[in-house]
């Protein structure tokens, strides 16, 4: 095994690394809280919010990633909309991302108790206050281990850059892949990217073992 | 934007084999994916040791990479060593690899989700553990997978779109091919492209959700 391609491309995989974590948090953050808007929108009691929800959750959980960061890179350019390549990766995924969110958001708080949402309400506190104080810190435990997994999926997801010559690791490896045998730089890739998600997988698994032997709440 | 383009009669050709290599890849990867990700996944739940244990460094390592890497190993990494697949023919392999991984997680959670009295009455019984797995374990557990197992193969069928980074010539590549010539036409085409996948993978999920009511019968 010839690793000798590391001599040349170490910057660009440091870069690569560092710029999948970067586009891997922000995107995260961003598809949090578009998740979290959205599930509220799917189980809201307004209808046209309601049918909003559901169309956004069911059109981007069904289209490919790949679909939509081709539309953000080559569509809107067509249109004269210019993004940058880390504008569009942390877009592209966060909105892909943030369909499977709000369906882990929407089922977690559809878990807690309807009387929680009617003392609360009853209580004189608005459906925000209530949504915020009392239905949220409950349903948290049953969202976050899927979250997590969903976290997973988006760093995996990141590879995606690569079609876009985004500057994530897998842009590394396709650069270094020009010039050096290509499946020591493929096993090196993938450590990289285990070493990220292993840690990952392992805080889901605990979280999932832990939570479930207390019980829902 | 300049729909026009999409309704040409050789560009809708061009689309149209597009989709048929992608439901090709994909149908094949999910017969073989299901084939090799159940054997996986009861290995996996049934701890013989070393076997098993393998079992769990494959889904693993797998599953914790992304699908593209899976992809480039399958086509350069191939050709690397001199063994050289036809494109497809690497897709479905690099398909069935990743996807496998997913479903043996999925059958394993399946099979544990039913209660261990169900073995300890079978074995006591008299009924052997292959015969306990057999007749006992794998229809009751299964049942369980389908809904988990069908959004994996919807997936699936997103993910041949990352095909495109090689080349294969299926509905995105295609897509692509047309509006590199036709500027104007990115968005109607990309559009277009998402809107079958869409019919596609909410057809599927619909038909889901269908057998899923049908078999809960118990």
């Amino acid at each position: 095994m010839d690793f000798s391609f590391l001599d040349v491309y170490k910057e660009s995989f440091i870069h690569g690394f560092l710029t999948t974590i970067e586009v891997s948090i922000v995107a995260l953050i961003l598809s949090l809280v578009l998740g979290v808007i959205i599930a509220v929108f799917r189980i809201s009691r307004v209808k046209p919010l309601e049918w909003f929800g559901t169309a956004y959750v069911e059109f981007f959980r069904n289209t490919p990633l790949v679909i939509q960061i081709f539309f953000f890179y080559f569509g809107l350019p067509s249109i004269g909309i210019d993004l940058s390549k880390f504008m569009v990766a942390s877009f592209g995924l966060a909105i892909y991302t943030s369909a499977f969110i709000a369906e882990a958001v929407r089922a977690g708080i559809q878990s807690v108790n309807k009387g929680q949402m009617e003392a609360a309400r009853s209580s004189g506190l608005s459906y925000i206050q209530a949504m915020w104080h009392v239905i949220l810190p409950q349903a948290f435990k049953i969202i976050v281990p899927p979250l997590g997994n969903q976290f997973i999926n988006l760093v995996k997801n990141s590879s995606v850059l690569a079609l876009i010559a985004g500057g994530d690791i897998m842009y590394a490896a396709d650069e270094a892949a020009v010039d050096y045998d290509v499946i020591p730089i493929y096993i090196f890739v993938a450590c990289l990217y285990l070493v990220l998600t292993i840690p990952l997988s392992l805080i889901v698994n605990f979280m999932e073992r832990r939570w479930a032997k207390q019980g829902s709440r | 934007m300049d729909f026009q383009v999409i309704f040409t009669k050789p560009n809708l050709l061009f689309l149209l084999d597009g989709l048929l290599v992608t439901l090709e890849v994909a149908l094949l990867a999910i017969v073989f994916s299901f084939v090799f990700g159940t054997i996986l996944g009861i290995l996996r739940y049934t701890k013989i040791p070393v076997l098993s244990h393998l079992a769990i460094l494959y889904i693993e390592v797998i599953r914790n990479i992304p699908f593209l890497l899976v992809i480039f190993f399958g086509y350069f990494g191939l050709k690397q060593l001199d063994i050289d697949l036809p494109i497809t023919t690497s897709v479905i392999i690099s398909m069935t690899i990743f996807t496998s991984s997913l479903i043996a997680e999925i059958v394993r959670s399946g099979l544990n989700s039913v209660d261990r009295g169900q073995t300890e009455a079978a074995r006591a019984q008299g009924l052997s553990y292959i015969q306990t797995l057999w007749h006992i374990i794998m229809p009751q557990g299964f049942k369980r997978t389908i809904p988990p197992m069908v959004s994996q193969f919807v997936s699936l069928i997103k993910d041949t779109s990352l095909a495109v980074a090689i080349s294969l010539p299926e509905l995105t590549h295609n897509a692509q091919i047309i509006y590199n010539k036709n500027f104007n036409a990115t968005i109607p085409l990309l559009l277009t492209v998402a809107v079958i996948y869409f019919v596609i993978n909410y057809g599927l999920s619909q038909l889901s959700r269908k057998l899923e009511k049908v078999l809960s019968v118990y």
